[in-house]
């Protein structure tokens, strides 16, 4: 009683009381670690490769046509030789092979004899082989104009005069573009989620109530939740920029700097998103009515804010839909910071329509949070 | 001790809109006493110990509590009593000796939450969860909180209603311990063989307003005075003895 009393103290408790609170909760460990590491790990294996065309070979066809040839040494057509004509043409119908081909023997100086069997099961991906094809032809024919053109003399024009250049950059992962999504996944359902039960929680069991007996302020309570928040996040972060870093190559173009500004990002996310779940606290019932409402927060932004493909694919109409919603622009901030190289001072535009969020969101949560 | 008011209430009403909870309550509790609230439910008991406790806002009255107004101190207040809530749950996650750690936080005092656990006998018990005690343990250590910050006053709201024999026994012993170090307490209950030993004066509160207050031995012979009699003879025993008497004094722990 003589010595004076600290607020900062007391929030620190509650801080300390609330980190050890979260690292045992399965739930909170489970969505901010587990879900998006394994969404990281799928997604980085399955969308790193392309496209592949699977083209079933027909039993007598000619291996050593130049032709067959070409496909075998083409990156995206996968040659299939171990199934019958039956299973070949039953997969041809069902898509799961995207082509037949068969060719016959060469023989030189004659045209190549070849049949090609597209499936309309297969969508894009026949006419992606039809122009590798092409391609292949136009280059034997090429071969023999030129052969021709040694013999006789003959001066015939090129009818393309083609230049292909590769400019140097970087190569843009698939796990550049998952990871932050990823991220902002996480500190969204860390935020809405975990705020949303914790204080629900501790209103139903009367812990509020019995902090309100000590001398504790009420911002200490809210301000020691939200620093225990703030830090299992920026942790889990660290976390899952380092595994894509180390183990999927995922890009920090300024290394160290980089990952500053995307912590210093994640907070901002994760301050904005603690206010729908400060709101949802308060108008919920009980602790069965606020996974519902959560979802209701998360899951459009989760489906539509370029966590798993971008935004462009959607149609226009969805897109301004998409481009209202607070977690696309954390997600592009987001990617601009780890990819581009860009600085907090160059996505000035994702952090204003932010702020605009947090302005309006904690407006709201004000209005209904409840504390007993 | 010569009597000396602690705590003061004068004409406290709590109105909750319409309803009356409480209409016009006075009363004082001395200081070093185990003051006990009875009442039935709904007697304003409950509303009245929260409003001492500054968790809520008063309608009107006057309290002073250890010298200090509930209405302009209420952090001073804070800092000089222990609240025990009715059905009370605390920090989900945490082990006893972290909620102790917390506490100590909350209140801005350094205790060991080993000196606080042995004072509940409750050592054994510190890496344990809250929610896996047992309904005697629970309330012990709800009672190890209220003192950390060596409250002049603790409030305990029910603390042992669903408890066995033994274990109200038990908290009895304890909450004498706390008056006879020095603590004022004050206590709800809705056993009243517990109000006969355990309280050294009892407030009947009903329908918001106190209707008696004296010493438990008082009223009963202010009752019997009036020619009253039991309408059974009274043994030597009752069942409760026979209970204590064939299953032993001591604690059972689960």
């Amino acid at each position: 009683m003589n010595q004076k009393y600290s607020n900062t103290r007391a929030t620190l408790a509650i801080a300390k009381a609330s980190f050890r609170s979260i690292l045992r909760s399965p739930s909170a460990v489970v969505f901010s670690l587990a879900f998006p590491l394994i969404f990281i790990v799928v997604f980085a294996n399955i969308g790193g490769g392309g496209m592949s065309i699977d083209v079933g070979v027909t039993k007598g066809c000619d291996t050593l046509n130049p032709v067959y040839k070409a496909l075998q040494k083409n990156t995206i057509v996968h040659l299939i030789k171990d199934q019958s004509v039956d299973e070949m043409n039953k997969n041809l119908a069902k898509g799961s092979i995207d082509a037949i081909i068969d060719l016959k023997p060469f023989v030189p100086m004659k045209p190549i004899d070849m049949s090609v069997q597209y499936s309309h099961a297969s969508g894009d991906k026949g006419a992606v082989l039809k122009s590798a094809l092409n391609n292949i032809f136009y280059r034997l024919q090429s071969e023999q104009l030129s052969r021709i053109k040694a013999y006789s003399g003959i001066k015939i024009p090129d009818a393309v005069n083609l230049k292909e250049t590769v400019v140097t950059g970087r190569e843009y992962k698939y796990i550049d573009f998952i990871l932050p999504g990823q991220l902002g996944f996480s500190l969204l359902s860390s935020g809405v989620f975990g705020t949303a039960f914790v204080f629900i929680s501790l209103r139903l069991t009367l812990v509020i109530k019995r902090f309100f007996a000590t001398p504790v302020k009420r911002y200490s309570i809210v301000l020691g939740e939200t620093l225990a928040r703030i830090v299992f996040s920026l942790l889990g972060a660290l976390f899952i920029i380092m595994i894509g870093h180390y183990a999927f190559g995922f890009t920090l173009i300024h290394g160290v700097v980089t990952v500053l500004n995307m912590l210093v990002l994640c907070t901002i996310g994760l301050i904005i998103f603690m206010g729908f779940g400060f709101t949802i606290s308060g108008i919920a019932k009980n602790e069965s009515t606020v996974p519902p409402l959560s979802n209701i927060i998360t899951l459009p932004q989760f489906l539509l804010s370029g966590t798993f493909f971008s935004v462009t694919a959607f149609p226009t109409w969805l897109q301004h839909v998409s481009n209202v919603l607070p977690l696309t622009h954390l997600n592009n901030a987001m990617r601009k910071v780890a990819f581009e190289g860009a600085g907090l001072g160059d996505v000035t535009h994702q952090l204003f329509i932010l702020l605009l969020w947090g302005i309006g969101v904690y407006a709201v949560a004000v209005k209904t949070f409840k504390w007993e | 001790m010569a009597n000396q008011p602690i705590i003061t209430v004068k004409n406290l009403v709590k109105n909750y809109g319409d309803f009356e909870a409480v209409k016009g309550i006075s009363f004082e509790v001395y200081e070093g006493e185990i003051f006990g609230l009875l009442g039935p439910n709904g007697a304003g008991k409950t509303t009245t110990l929260e409003v001492i406790e500054t968790l809520r806002e008063k309608t009107s009255g006057e309290i002073m509590v250890d010298g200090f107004d509930i209405e302009t101190d209420a952090d001073s207040i804070k800092k000089r009593i222990g609240v025990q809530l009715q059905a009370a749950g605390y920090y989900p996650n945490l082990n006893l000796s972290e909620l102790i750690v917390l506490f100590c936080g909350l209140y801005g005092v350094n205790k060991t939450p080993m000196e606080m656990l042995e004072k509940v006998a409750l050592t054994d018990k510190a890496k344990a969860k809250y929610k896996d005690l047992s309904g005697g343990q629970k309330q012990r250590f709800s009672i190890a909180t209220t003192l950390i910050n060596n409250p002049r006053i603790i409030f305990l709201d029910e603390p042992t209603t669903g408890l066995d024999p033994q274990a109200r026994r038990n908290l009895w012993d304890l909450i004498r311990e706390i008056r006879d170090a020095g603590t004022t307490v004050v206590i709800t209950t809705h056993y009243m063989d517990e109000a006969e030993v355990l309280c050294d004066r009892v407030a009947f509160v009903d329908g918001g307003h106190i209707i008696g207050i004296d010493t438990p031995d008082h009223f009963i012979d202010q009752l019997v005075a009036t020619g009253f009699e039991r309408e059974k003879e009274t043994k030597g025993a009752n069942l409760e003895d026979v209970f204590i008497n064939l299953t032993g004094k001591e604690w059972r722990e689960s």
